[in-house]
């Protein structure tokens, strides 16, 4: 009983104290939404360290619904962070559009807690009540600024397209279970095992994963992503693109490895064509694009492209290449969005990509943060997006995919052309705007977020990268152990 | 005629089907893609119990977690459509209206 609770402690802490927050908050007389927020932060920071901290044994806890191990304690670190990283961005927006309530903080806190429960399920039920968690606090969160009709307009439409994933993923579930007999991630795969590949298990996986690709925004599940980031507030598309793509990703990872792993190559079949699908649509839609929010919600998906390749391959190194890219890919976006948050003008925010046009003349110091995330994201080395891709594609080249890298390259050049009109654009044309000086957080978070993509964790004899790294691997090789 | 598991599940797919679909298609009213939405978990529902009273008892079969799921489900989908009615109701003061021809302020 004890031995469960520990294995728990880090969704326990945050379930109890985001419940006691939400009394915290509600004072009729003083608005302690800054007090929240910055507990919810702090919250966020030890809840993603607990798992390295407390040095607690890996293993089962509820009846094997969840299962803990260094996989799930590396993802929850990456969300934590990633999450209070997010939050601390919302603030002066929120302020500045006087939206600013505490609830903000709170459903933050629970949809982490549900990615949480995502990282760690190990049973089919527990997978979707961590899912449905988690989606439903986002819902709320994407319509959060409630008189505008686009907020709200992103929110319906999420919520209808997420409520159509759940039905998906659940429909795949009760496929599996039929023809398993077991919601249980092992019991299943001992069934697989027995039984072979019948037509019903492997039309389950593949409900499941189409219902799992509407969450990471894979194509073709990827059509409410361009609508649902342009309309929300701009820390909550910064929050979307980061930390729920981190969770699906590795609910995908963790139900292609354990329960499906005995039918490789079907699931294999279906990563394969959403991962070049994903890359097709996220590298050509972008470059119509207008709005940068937009232009993200395009890169997003062409990301989410590639970090499908490693899983393809199915192997340690894969899972271990998903993990790094993915991570690199979450400190980039936050990086972006905290830039993006600094486009502000003295009568409100502004969102165009021509906006940014002569940025270099009028704020150098966010025009080089911008520059180093593009060149992150096209991959250009030293820069960290180079380390992400290698990881990423090489254990798909090890693996036999060799024309599926050859398309992943191929994309990334097409992509590279929207993210050098950006750069270009920043230094080369003529000033249009000038924006007003950014709270200090916000500069803060892009600072860091900027000089974590330059290679400052790669400079030999620092050790951090590859201290990174090899949280990454024992990651991948706890669940395969598993 | 002996009604077996393969009948609830065409039941079931048929409903799923109908769920889907509607979705899609439907033009008119948000109102209607929510009892769509119910239409597919309903489905599932019907799939998860038929499964769970039809199961063999082999060795790791668990025919109990089944009507279990369908529990869940049930409480999902009330917490979901309280959120989608919240949201909906959210939008409707904004626009006047729930048409769905008419959410197009974004085009995607």
């Amino acid at each position: 009983m004890f031995q469960s609770l520990s294995t728990i402690l880090p969704e326990l802490f945050l379930a109890v104290t985001a419940s006691l927050l939400l009394g915290f908050g509600l004072s009729k007389t003083q608005d302690r939404s800054d007090i929240v927020r910055n507990i919810a932060a702090g919250l966020l920071v030890i809840f993603g360290l607990m798992g390295f901290v407390l040095d607690r044994p890996a293993g089962t806890s509820f009846n094997g619904l969840l299962y803990n191990n260094e996989f799930s304690d590396f993802l929850k670190a990456v969300i934590g962070l990633a999450a209070a990283a997010a939050l601390l961005l919302s603030k002066h927006y929120f302020k500045s559009e006087k939206l600013d309530r505490y609830e903000f903080s709170v459903l933050t806190l629970y949809s982490v807690l549900g990615m949480s429960i995502m990282v760690s399920a190990n049973n089919l039920l527990s997978m979707y009540i961590g899912i449905e968690m988690q989606s439903l606090a986002l819902y709320i969160m994407a319509a959060f600024n409630r008189d505008s009709l686009r907020a709200s307009e992103s929110g319906l439409k999420y919520f209808v397209l997420g409520a159509l994933s759940s039905g998906l993923l659940l429909y795949g579930a009760s496929l599996v279970y039929g023809f398993t007999g077991s919601l249980d991630f092992e019991t299943i795969r001992a069934s697989i095992e027995l039984t072979g590949a019948t037509s019903g298990v492997i039309a389950g996986m593949v409900f499941l994963l189409c219902g799992l690709a509407f969450k990471i925004s894979a194509a073709p599940f990827h059509m409410w992503t361009p609508d649902v980031y342009e309309g929300s507030p701009t820390p909550v598309t910064g929050f979307f693109a980061a930390a729920p793509k981190l969770a699906a990703m590795a609910i995908i990872a963790r139900l292609t490895i354990i329960p499906f792993s005995d039918i490789l190559g079907q699931w294999q079949q279906v990563i394969v064509v959403m991962a070049v699908l994903s890359m097709l649509v996220g590298a050509l839609g972008a470059i119509v694009q207008t709005n940068i929010k937009r232009l993200m919600a395009y890169s997003s998906i062409a990301n989410m492209g590639y970090a499908l390749v490693p899983i393809a391959a199915g192997t340690v190194a894969g899972i271990q290449g998903m993990l790094i890219f993915m991570t690199i890919y979450v400190i980039s976006v936050i990086g972006v969005f905290a830039t993006i948050l600094q486009m502000r003008l003295r009568n409100g925010m502004v969102e165009k990509i021509s906006d940014l046009s002569g940025l270099s003349k009028s704020n150098p110091g966010m025009a080089l943060c911008i520059t180093f995330f593009m060149v992150s994201l096209i991959g250009i080395p030293p820069w960290l997006g180079f380390f992400g891709k290698w990881f990423a594609f090489a254990p798909a080249f090890e693996a036999g995919l060799a024309w599926l890298v050859v398309i992943a390259l191929v994309m990334s050049v097409v992509g590279a052309f929207y993210y050098l009109r950006i750069i270009k654009m920043i230094w080369f044309d003529e000033p249009t705007r000038e924006f007003i000086l950014a709270p200090r957080t916000v500069r803060f978070i892009a600072i860091a977020s900027a000089l974590l993509v330059f290679p400052l964790l790669v400079i030999p004899g620092t050790g951090i990268g590859i201290a990174a790294m090899n949280l990454a691997e024992t990651a991948a090789q706890a669940l395969f152990a598993q | 005629m002996l009604i077996g598991l393969h009948h609830y599940l065409i039941v079931a797919a048929i409903l799923f089907t109908i769920g889907v679909f509607g979705i899609f298609v439907n033009r008119k009213n948000v109102i209607i893609i929510l009892m769509c939405v119910e239409l597919i978990l309903l489905a599932v529902n019907i799939n998860f119990v038929a499964f769970s009273t039809h199961m063999e008892p082999v060795a790791g079969a668990d025919p109990i977690a089944g009507q279990i799921f369908a529990l869940f489900i049930l409480t999902v989908a009330a917490a979901e459509a309280a959120v989608g009615l919240a949201i909906l109701v959210v939008y409707f003061r904004n626009r006047g209206n729930i048409a769905v021809e008419d959410i197009d302020l974004m085009k995607g």
